[in-house]
C-alpha cells in the first residue's frame, strides 16, 4: 500500500487523482505528488529502512508506488565515497562522491525509470517509450526488457554510440530522430496526445518518474549515518533531479528519519554550451531562456528544462550556486576524479566536478562544510569524449628491453605519484603531458 | 492566410475533441487570438494576465519554439503548422 493522496499543480493547486496526468489540464503547470505524511511518520522507521532491500525501493514508503515486486534491475544503494584525495586537490574538507555510475544500467536513470515502469504496469501500461539522451534510453529499454512490456525509446541521431548499443541490445525499439534533444522531446509531448496507450516515462508518467531521484537523497542521508550533508552539488539538464533531491532532504526530516527538515544548500552545475539556468542564476532574474545546445555534456544537453525555473528556485531558496564550465573543463573534470578517486564519469559528472573545483574557488562551496557531490553516469557511455587525448603510455616490442627503455623515459616512474601534480585541476592549469598519467 | 494548429489532448475538450483545427492569422499572436474566438477557453489557458503565453504553454511553429523566432509577433506563412505543447516533459 502507498502513502499517495493524490495529485497538485504546482502553480494553481487544482487536484487530480493519481493516474497517468503530468500536467494541470488548466494551466499546464507540473503535477506533483502528494503524501499523506503523518501516515508515513506513524510507519516509517529507520530500522524499518534498513531492513530492506538494498535498492532504492528500501524507500518504498517514500514513492509513489507499492508493489511487492517492482519492475527492478537493482538501481540505488550505490556506493557515497570519500573522496579525500579530491577535496585536497580542491582545498576542501569533507567531500564525498554519491558514485551512481555503479547503476544497472550505469546511471541514476535505473531509480527514476524503476518507480516510473513499476508504476505504468500498475495503471495498465504495456508500452514503455521516453525521450532520451541516452541514459534514459538505456534504462528505459532495459527495465522494460525485464518487465517483459514493449518498449520505444526516442533519440537524437547523434548520440554516443555506446548509448545506442546499450540501447538497442535490449530488444526495444529505438527511434533515432534527426534533431537535437529539444526536438525530440517536442516530438514525444505531441505523440503523448496521439499514443495515449503508451507510457512515456518522461512525459505521461513523469510525475511518479521525477520522484525517483529523490532516493538520491534519502540514500545520501543514511549512508552518512542518518545525517544530512551541509551542501550537495548535482547537475542539471531538466532540473529535475535537483529539485527532487530537495524534496527528498525536506521530506527525511517530516516523516521524522531526520530529527528536523535539514538546511542543505543545492547547487547546480551545468555546461557552458548548455547553461540556461546557470545564466538565468548570474544574471539574477527568474526567466529561464531557451537555448539551442552545443555541448559534449549531450546527457545535460536540454535547452529547454522543463524545471528549469523550479531548480533555480531550489538554488536561491537554499543558499546555492550555479556555474557553468567549457567542455575543456569537463574533460579535465572527467579525468581529475578518474585520478584522483577511481571513479570514471560521463561528461555529466565531467560537469558537476568541473563546477564543484570552480565553486570551491570562487568560495561558493567552503572547507568546512560537508559536501557531496552527484556523479550520476559512467564514462564507458561517452568515451569518445577522451578518445582524443586518452592512449597508452607507450607502445613496445614485447621484450624486457624495450620495457626498460620506454619506462626509462616516463617523467615520474610507477610510485611517484605526487599529490600536488595540478595535472587536469580544472581551473586552466597546464598539467603535464596527458600520456605520462595513465601509469602512475 | 490559413494556419493548422495541433492541439494536445489536455485542451481537445475544448474543440471537440479535434487534434487539429484550422484558424486564419499572420502572427503567431494572431492565429491564438483567432483560436480562442473559435473554440473559447482557449485564451485563458495559453495566455497569462499580462497576455503573455503561460510559462508552462510551448508553441511550435513548423517545429521550432517560437520562442526563437520573436514570440508571439512571430510571422506566420499560410499552411505552416502551429503546435501547442505542454511545457512539462523531458529530462
Amino acid at each position: 500500500m502507498d502513502f499517495v493522496s493524490g495529485l497538485r499543480c504546482r502553480e494553481c493547486g487544482r487536484a487530480y487523482p493519481a493516474e497517468a496526468l503530468h500536467v494541470c489540464d488548466f494551466c499546464f503547470g507540473p503535477l506533483e505528488v502528494t503524501y499523506d505524511y503523518e501516515r508515513i511518520a506513524a510507519t516509517v522507521t529507520r530500522e524499518r529502512v534498513e531492513a530492506g532491500p538494498r535498492t532504492i525501493w528500501r524507500y518504498a514508503d517514500l514513492l509513489p508506488v507499492s508493489d511487492p515486486s517492482p519492475v527492478d534491475l537493482g538501481a540505488g544503494f550505490t556506493p557515497l565515497v570519500r573522496a579525500d584525495r579530491l577535496a585536497a586537490e580542491l582545498g576542501l574538507g569533507e567531500l564525498w562522491i554519491k558514485d551512481d555510475t555503479a547503476n544497472p544500467t550505469g546511471s541514476f536513470k535505473d531509480r527514476v525509470v524503476s518507480v516510473a515502469l513499476t508504476k505504468a504496469r500498475q495503471l495498465g501500461f504495456k508500452v514503455a517509450a521516453c525521450a532520451s539522451t541516452g541514459n534514459l534510453a538505456n534504462s528505459v529499454a532495459a527495465h522494460a526488457a525485464r518487465a517483459g512490456m514493449e518498449s520505444v525509446v526516442l533519440i537524437p541521431a547523434d548520440l554516443e554510440r555506446a548509448k545506442v548499443t546499450m540501447t538497442t541490445v535490449y530488444g526495444g525499439r529505438v527511434v533515432a530522430v534527426q534533431g537535437t534533444y529539444d526536438d525530440v522531446n517536442r516530438l514525444c509531448a505531441e505523440l503523448t496526445s496521439e499514443r495515449p496507450s503508451w507510457a512515456f516515462v518522461n512525459v505521461n508518467v513523469r510525475t511518479y518518474y521525477a520522484e525517483g531521484s529523490k532516493t538520491l537523497a534519502f540514500e545520501v542521508a543514511e549512508q552518512l549515518g542518518w545525517q544530512a550533508p551541509d551542501h550537495v552539488v548535482v547537475p542539471i539538464g531538466s532540473g529535475s533531479q535537483l529539485t527532487k533531491v530537495a524534496k527528498g532532504f525536506e521530506e527525511l526530516g517530516r516523516v521524522g528519519l531526520l530529527d528536523e527538515v535539514p538546511t542543505v544548500r543545492i547547487s547546480g552545475a551545468q555546461a557552458d554550451g548548455c547553461s540556461p539556468v546557470a545564466t538565468a542564476f548570474a544574471e539574477g532574474t527568474d526567466a529561464i531562456r531557451p537555448v539551442k545546445p552545443s555541448t559534449i555534456a549531450k546527457s545535460l544537453a536540454i535547452g529547454n528544462p522543463a524545471d528549469g525555473w523550479y531548480a533555480l528556485d531550489v538554488i536561491r531558496r537554499t543558499g546555492g550556486a550555479c556555474a557553468s564550465v567549457t567542455d575543456e573543463e569537463i574533460l579535465d573534470g572527467i579525468r581529475l576524479l578518474a585520478r584522483t578517486e577511481g571513479i570514471f564519469a560521463e561528461t555529466a559528472g565531467g560537469v558537476t566536478i568541473a563546477t564543484l573545483a570552480k565553486l570551491a574557488a570562487s568560495g561558493a562551496v567552503r572547507p568546512d562544510e560537508r559536501v557531496v557531490a552527484l556523479v550520476t553516469g559512467h564514462g564507458l557511455k561517452t568515451v569518445e569524449a577522451l578518445a582524443a587525448t586518452e592512449g597508452p603510455t607507450a607502445t613496445i616490442a614485447p621484450t624486457l628491453e624495450a620495457f626498460d627503455e620506454a619506462f626509462e623515459t616516463f617523467e615520474s616512474p610507477a610510485g611517484g605519484t605526487d599529490p600536488s601534480d595540478p595535472a587536469g585541476v580544472p581551473d586552466g592549469t597546464p598539467g603535464t603531458d596527458p600520456s605520462t598519467r595513465s601509469v602512475r | 492566410m490559413s494556419i493548422s494548429i495541433r492541439v494536445p489532448a489536455q485542451l481537445r475538450t475544448l474543440t471537440g475533441g479535434a487534434g487539429e483545427v484550422s484558424v486564419e492569422g499572420s502572427t503567431v499572436g494572431e492565429a491564438l487570438k483567432a483560436l480562442d474566438a473559435a473554440h473559447p477557453g482557449f485564451g485563458e489557458r495559453l495566455f497569462d494576465e499580462g497576455g503573455n503565453l503561460r510559462r508552462f504553454v510551448n508553441v511550435f511553429l513548423a517545429d521550432e519554439d517560437v520562442r526563437f523566432l520573436g514570440g508571439l509577433d512571430a510571422p506566420v506563412a499560410d499552411g505552416q503548422t502551429l503546435s501547442v505543447v505542454p511545457a512539462v516533459a523531458g529530462g
